[in-house]
């Protein structure tokens, strides 16, 4: 597939990282700094274009006119508009991914039709993160929650821990614990390796583990992994910038939320935004301003500014001071890695969350829903199984019988609105959601083909 | 670095290249002169090397650094110019020193076309059809060769490319995917190389004859399998052919590939480097053809303007290939040919030289500098076409300008001091460190009366030549090999 990305920012080098190590893709990076774009090229095998996004001689050199994907990742909403204006008239490109960051522009969903403003998806980060964080506060003591099928299954990474009921256990005992509720282990990381888990499968503690459920029991099965923690109360949120206050705003009427920023006219900027949130104009990385706001007390907190470093700084203080969870954004994964085993809980990576909304459109098949996990080595993949019995390699048969690459699992299926937890003896019919996970992403050639239709259907 | 990734993939292109010792023996075969076994026990010999390079490690995936990738190419192109010369060393005619044989090995893979051998006319036809397809295999890049066809080289390749790839700027890609890229050097290449075959059998060549020059003129390197070179088919025809050739081959390849893939030449008028490099080619032959016509050296007017023409463009683009002995031409001619041997062909082509583009460059520069003195508060940027070359660029340009005028000079020295006179080691440095091949003097018909030493000094001058002297420089400082 050929894929233009417009802008080499953090998230647009990234989509360019997670898309050229996939041999079929061929991608076309365009920025207005040879100095990056030079930086990039050194790494990937990709090609670069230098000049402005949204200018039509430089689509045109970046090979705009044979261009299957257009995606447009520059820091400006309106010249990623543009382009996928002039990409869609002048060169008839049938896919066009833009970012956008403002949420005015987000929602006037009238806006964005092919008469008018011709931008196929829409993809917000700060939204992605905001989403992300929320679902992380909603169910403490993960580490990750994925919604597939507009939220009806949840995939929840854990780490196991004493207290939790399963810890020790095979996992076959898991039916005699909760004999109602249904659930799937999907994948159970240990040391860093993956484990192809069976039911003899003991979990240790200190597993990572991601298990898949319906949203209304994922509660229960949390508690097998691990003592459940206390829902979360108290928030702080370190940095006003966009994420920060979307977040604030969505919290404000749930929990205590304070948030924290350095500059006062923005800090009195944010303040009128919010309703119940306290603003709080300091460091966040000041000891005396986290003690007098009673950390210890803290159930999350969120370090949220645009510096990873000073996130990664003043996550540590906040959990030496007593914050009973903390969480830091940070772009590089090298850090992610770094602070992520000790000090630090959660590290929320930015470009992780918003490359799998970009890998669905790139994926062959019918691929609703892609999230990137454990920074880009595994995947979770929701795909629409189509045609008939006999045509597909899918449809009709047992999941036993589907041969699938090694690594992968189908963990779930979701079936109109009925959520089915996978079982080897359960067929798939047309139209069926099929979640599935992979553990090695490589293999991916393999499972799309897998689930692509023969001719004769299209 | 990581020695390992360095020797896996050396190990691999080892045996790639052990493939290219099959088909001279074909050659053989089909015309019966019992001279394959050489070629037989090199393929094994080399395939074995490789192996043994390669197995070891076999499991060993890495990425390519960037310095890796001047190792893996400078060792490579060193390690070949030896494999290369196994078949040469080991058969019975010609009968080859190990120095004689190593230095025709370099002299074909760098397209060099200098060669150590008399009496080509006599020599079987599988070692005469070994030494052009050398060329031709060198022409392009062996390694540009193995990332097209390789694709677990993958990002790795770019580092290997651009250690490779002549001319100052190094980052342009023609499609995305490198090996694509590679592909497409290729496919022009197997194209023109194809032409330029039909060319020569229609200009009447034999078959035999027709591939092999068509292999060296594409690859711009020189070998001829006839004594005379091409001055041995005494055709006008011929001459048209290779001058035609000469010149597409000098001209950089991604010009063709844009050219072509738009079905528009308008690429070519808009290149300043192609525009540079023409009327280069057009005031030189005006230059030779008119002394020559003035001077009355040849009896006729057309004898003059067809060997003018073909000697201006022939040792220009550094190809080397004689119709004439241009050493004797009057005047400055030999001369001004071998000064226009340095300027070479275009960057990105299969042409030696410091190439048109860096010449261009420095020529802009100066008269930038006649401009800034006479407007000092003028803001001048060095401009190519529409667009300023980023300072970087014109930096490397002096900087690789200056280190070939030093490395020439202590060649030169060096060359003069194993015993040659002053015009011999002038031009001999020339010939090789430009891929020329012939040069005046001594070495005006070849190399074969230089000593032992000469000849390595010269087998090193072609090899920093092809490699454009920074990728093999660059080993012998300490910052590479310092952790």
């Amino acid at each position: 597939m050929k894929i233009l990305i417009l802008g080499a920012g953090q998230v647009g080098s990234s989509a360019a990282y997670h898309l050229s190590r996939e041999e079929a893709n061929e991608v076309t990076v365009v920025d207005r700094s040879a100095e990056v774009l030079r930086e990039l090229q050194d790494r990937l095998d990709i090609r670069t274009v230098v000049g402005h996004a949204a200018y039509p001689d430089v689509l045109d050199r970046a090979g705009a006119n044979d261009a299957d994907i257009i995606v447009a990742l520059t820091d400006t909403d309106e010249t990623n508009m543009v382009a996928c204006q002039v990409a869609y008239t002048l060169f008839k490109t049938p896919t066009k991914i833009a970012r956008i960051r403002s949420a005015e522009y987000m929602n006037a969903r009238k806006l964005f039709t092919q008469e008018a403003m011709p931008v196929d998806v829409r993809i917000s980060p700060e939204q992605l993160v905001c989403e992300y964080v929320e679902q992380l506060i909603l169910y403490p003591g993960a580490l990750q929650v994925l919604d597939f099928a507009n939220g009806r299954v949840r995939l929840v990474g854990a780490r196991a821990d004493r207290g939790g009921m399963l810890v020790d256990q095979q996992i076959a005992t898991l039916k005699e614990h909760i004999p109602n509720t249904e659930g799937r282990i999907a994948a159970i990381y240990r040391n860093g390796k993956a484990m192809q888990p069976d039911g003899d499968t003991v979990i240790r503690e200190g597993d990572e583990i991601f298990f898949v459920a319906a949203r209304q029991d994922v509660r229960v099965f949390m508690s097998e992994m691990r003592k459940l923690d206390d829902p979360v109360r108290r928030v702080v949120i370190a940095g006003g910038g966009n994420i920060g206050v979307r977040l604030a705003l969505a919290l404000e009427q749930t929990n205590q939320v304070k948030i924290i920023e350095r500059d006062i006219d923005r800090a009195r900027a944010i303040s009128e935004q919010l309703n119940k949130a306290i603003v709080l104009v300091g460091d966040a990385a000041d000891e005396e301003l986290l003690l007098e706001e009673n950390i210890d007390n803290v159930d999350v907190f969120c370090a949220l500014t645009n510096a990873e470093e000073a996130n990664i700084l003043s996550a540590m203080l906040a959990k030496r001071l007593g914050a009973r969870k903390v969480m830091a954004l940070i772009n590089r994964p090298s850090f992610a890695e770094l602070v992520e085993s000790g000090s630090i809980d959660i590290a929320i990576s930015p470009q992780q969350i918003t490359i799998g909304s970009l890998l669905a459109h790139v994926r062959r098949g019918d691929v609703v829903k892609v999230h990137s996990l454990r920074r880009g080595a595994a995947e979770a993949i929701e795909a629409v199984a189509h045609g008939e019995k006999g045509e597909s390699n899918v449809v009709g048969r047992k999941i036993e019988d589907i041969e699938l690459p090694r690594g992968t699992n189908i963990i779930a299926i979701v079936r109109d609105d009925q959520v089915i937890i996978a079982h080897h003896d359960t067929v798939i019919e047309t139209d069926d959601h099929v979640i599935l996970f992979m553990t090695d992403r490589r293999k991916i050639d393999k499972l799309e083909r897998l689930f692509q239709v023969g001719v004769s259907f299209i | 670095m990581n020695h390992l990734v360095v020797q896996r993939i050396l190990g691999l292109l080892l045996m790639m290249f052990s493939v290219t010792m099959v088909p001279p023996v074909v050659v053989d075969l089909i015309y019966k002169e019992q001279s394959w076994m050489p070629f037989v026990e090199s393929f094994g010999l080399t395939l074995f090397a490789g192996l043994l390079l390669w197995y070891p490690v076999r499991g060993f995936h890495k990425d390519l650094r960037l310095r890796d990738g001047f190792l893996v190419v400078a060792a490579f192109w060193a390690g070949l110019g030896m494999v290369g010369a196994l078949p040469l060393y080991l058969s019975d005619a010609p009968v080859m020193s190990f120095t004689d044989a190593v230095f025709e090995s370099v002299s074909g893979l760098t397209t060099t076309g200098a060669t150590v051998l008399s009496g080509l006319d006599a020599l079987p036809k599988a070692i005469l059809y070994y030494r052009q397809q050398m060329q031709w295999l060198g022409g392009m890049g062996i390694i540009v060769l193995a990332v097209a066809v390789l694709p677990m080289l993958g990002v790795g390749g770019m580092q290997l490319l651009r250690a490779e790839t002549p001319g100052p700027v190094k980052d342009s890609k023609l499609t995305p995917r490198i090996t694509e890229t590679a592909k497409a050097l290729w496919y022009f290449y197997v194209a023109f190389t194809l032409l330029c075959l039909i060319g020569y059998l229609i200009a009447g060549m034999g078959f035999f004859d027709a591939l092999c020059h068509a292999f060296s003129t594409v690859a711009i390197g020189g070998f001829s399998t006839h004594d005379l070179s091409i001055g041995y088919f005494d055709s006008p025809a011929v001459d048209m052919v290779a001058i035609v050739f000469m010149f597409i081959a000098g001209i950089n390849f991604s010009l063709h590939f844009f050219a072509w893939r738009n079905v528009s030449i308008k690429y070519y008028a808009q290149d300043p480097e192609f525009k540079a490099y023409a009327f280069m080619l057009l005031v030189l032959s005006v230059v030779v053809i008119g002394t020559l016509l003035f001077l009355g050296t040849y009896g006729n007017t057309s004898d003059s303007i067809i060997n003018g023409l073909f000697q201006a463009v022939s040792i220009a683009t550094t190809t080397g290939f004689t119709t004439a002995n241009y050493a004797s031409w009057p005047g400055a001619l030999p001369v001004l040919l071998i000064l226009a041997s340095f300027v070479g062909g275009s960057a990105g082509s299969t042409a030696g030289g410091i190439k048109v583009i860096r010449c261009l460059l420095i020529a802009k520069q100066g008269l930038r500098e006649i401009i800034r003195l006479v407007h000092p508060n003028a803001e001048i940027p060095v401009k190519l076409g529409q667009s300023a070359v980023p300072f970087r660029v014109v930096d490397a340009v002096w900087g690789f300008f200056s280190v070939y005028i030093v490395v020439y000079g202590m060649m030169l020295l060096a060359l003069m001091s194993t015993g040659l006179d002053q015009v011999t080691a002038f031009s001999a440095v020339a010939a090789t460190l430009n891929n020329l091949g012939p040069g005046l003097g001594e070495v005006a018909a070849g190399f074969m009366t230089l000593g032992d030493t000469a000849k390595w000094i010269a087998i090193f001058g072609m090899l920093l030549g092809r490699l454009e002297i920074f990728t093999l420089l660059v080993l012998i400082t300490p910052t590479f090999w310092r952790h």
